[in-house]
């Protein structure tokens, strides 16, 4: 598998304090593979997907994605800003509260990337960035500033932001958990259809079904260890560890997706 | 009941013309650079490394703590005779005015910059910036709007902050009242009238940065 794998991680350990978060962690994720991380609040989920591109720094283990690759622990030096900067421009995050730009509008916030990091000529990027928004559907929200928008529409220009940087792979950190339940059908449809086009992804979500849905492979952790991995569907249906079967039973496993609302 | 008679002040409307300049271009200078203090003052206390955050803490306190009339004797008689500086009354005043502005732009800018929510230049980071880009780009200009009222306030007290390099007869508009007060020995007036000069500029400004103001905000 790690010959093709696109994100290979191993022995990642990360503490806040004396507080270890994650204890050994590994991870493959294949070229175009989609992996949903799911778990109870504390597991240490969202810190390993930030460790992936390096939003949060892990004290040891590595970490590679497509061909770069960092290892971190004793005698490692730590990357520097510039080195960092590089490696996050090849990956795209989604966060729980969007983080879009509210100084500029929506347009302007899926060009920052390009005109920015990229350094893409600002006709370019606006070409660019007014694709992106057609492709989540928001090309006539283009103008307007993010304040205006629903949560399931911000999140939507999150999403093209992030592939404005026309990045290999996608992280998602409960890009649902923040919306209104009638919002979060439109997003999940979005990230469905990257998956369906072959986007290297790692989904953060509660959002159960839908992982059974998309995710081809599952990762359920608890208390920064990996309790239990697999095919999507085959730790959902039938989990191996009690610890998941306790955590799933929380949760409606299967049945329709909330509707895609394809009006925005 | 006493007999005001402002008539007599225009004799003297040179005297204020001339201290009015000095007092106007005064605050100008240590605004300014007062702003660059502060932005130094800022970033050091924000810094990567202990020693310079220590450094603009330092900074920063020892202006903030002590008043500014101490400070404008100690520049101008002290720094002669303890580091062998000499420096004319407006080169002192205006450093010491700058110093002691600037140690509290620092802090409405530290303010302003940490206000804006951690995710802005996380999301920033995400995308590929460095941190001086997500600053330059994200987090600068939300903060700076912010920051604008608190700028406008301390700026006013800088403005009237002036006032006090009379003490190293730097010739402002106190200053030279003070000399058109003992000439015609029409105190009240010559005070009541400088107070609304003061008042006169001011109030306009705080006006127009209002506005300035709302019509920033409509992006949010």
């Amino acid at each position: 598998m790690s010959e093709t794998s696109k994100i290979e991680i191993r022995g990642l350990r990360k503490s806040f304090g004396s507080n270890e978060v994650l204890k050994n962690i590994n991870l493959d994720v294949a070229k175009g593979g989609v992996v949903a991380l799911i778990g109870p609040s504390g597991s240490g989920k969202s810190t390993l997907l930030r460790c992936i591109n390096l939003l949060v720094v892990p004290d040891g283990g590595s970490v590679r994605v497509g061909d770069i690759s960092f290892a971190f622990g004793d005698g490692a030096k730590l990357p520097d800003v510039k080195t960092l900067a590089k490696f996050r421009a090849t990956t795209g995050m989604v966060f729980q509260h969007f983080n879009l730009f509210p100084h500029m509008t929506t347009l302007q916030n899926v060009m920052e990337g390009p005109v920015t990091v990229r350094r893409m000529a600002k006709a370019d990027a606006e070409k660019l960035a007014r694709a992106q928004l057609a492709k989540v559907g928001l090309a006539e929200k283009a103008d307007q500033y993010p304040t205006t928008l629903s949560g399931g529409q911000k999140q939507r220009v999150a999403i093209a932001r992030a592939l404005a940087m026309e990045p290999d792979v996608m992280l998602f950190d409960e890009a649902t958990s923040a919306l209104d339940p009638e919002l979060v059908g439109e997003v999940l449809s979005v990230i469905q259809q990257l998956a369906s086009e072959g986007m290297t992804m790692v989904i953060v979500t509660h959002e159960i079904a839908f992982a059974r849905e998309v995710a081809d492979r599952l990762i359920f952790m608890r208390d920064g260890v990996v309790v239990e991995e697999g095919p999507a569907r085959q730790v959902i249906d039938n989990p191996r560890e009690a610890a998941t079967r306790a955590f799933l039973s929380h949760f409606h496993r299967t049945g329709a997706l909330p509707p895609a609302n394809a009006t925005s | 009941m006493y007999q005001w008679d402002f008539g007599i002040l225009w004799s003297y409307r040179w005297l204020f013309l001339n201290g009015l300049g000095v007092t106007v271009g005064f605050t100008v200078v240590i605004v300014l650079l007062g702003l660059v203090f502060g932005l130094l003052g800022a970033f050091g206390t924000l810094s990567r490394f202990k020693a310079v955050r220590l450094t603009a803490l330092t900074f920063i306190e020892a202006f903030r703590c002590t008043p500014i009339l101490v400070q404008l004797i100690w520049f101008y008689y002290a720094l002669p005779i303890l580091a062998g500086v000499e420096m004319t009354p407006i080169t002192a005043s205006a450093l010491a005015l700058s110093l002691y502005g600037g140690s509290f732009y620092s802090e409405i800018i530290r303010g302003g910059i940490i206000s804006i929510d951690k995710g802005q230049s996380e999301a920033g980071a995400a995308l590929g910036m460095t941190p001086g880009q997500s600053m330059r780009r994200i987090v600068l200009p939300q903060a700076i709007k912010r920051m604008i009222p608190a700028l406008m306030n301390q700026s006013i007290i800088q403005f009237k902050n002036t006032s006090l390099v009379s003490v190293l007869a730097v010739p402002d508009l106190v200053y030279q009242s003070q000399v058109a007060a003992h000439d015609s020995y029409r105190p009240l007036e010559t005070y009541t009238a400088v107070a609304v000069a003061y008042a006169a500029i001011l109030i306009p400004l705080t006006i127009i940065v209002r506005r300035g103001e709302k019509r920033l905000a409509v992006s949010e």
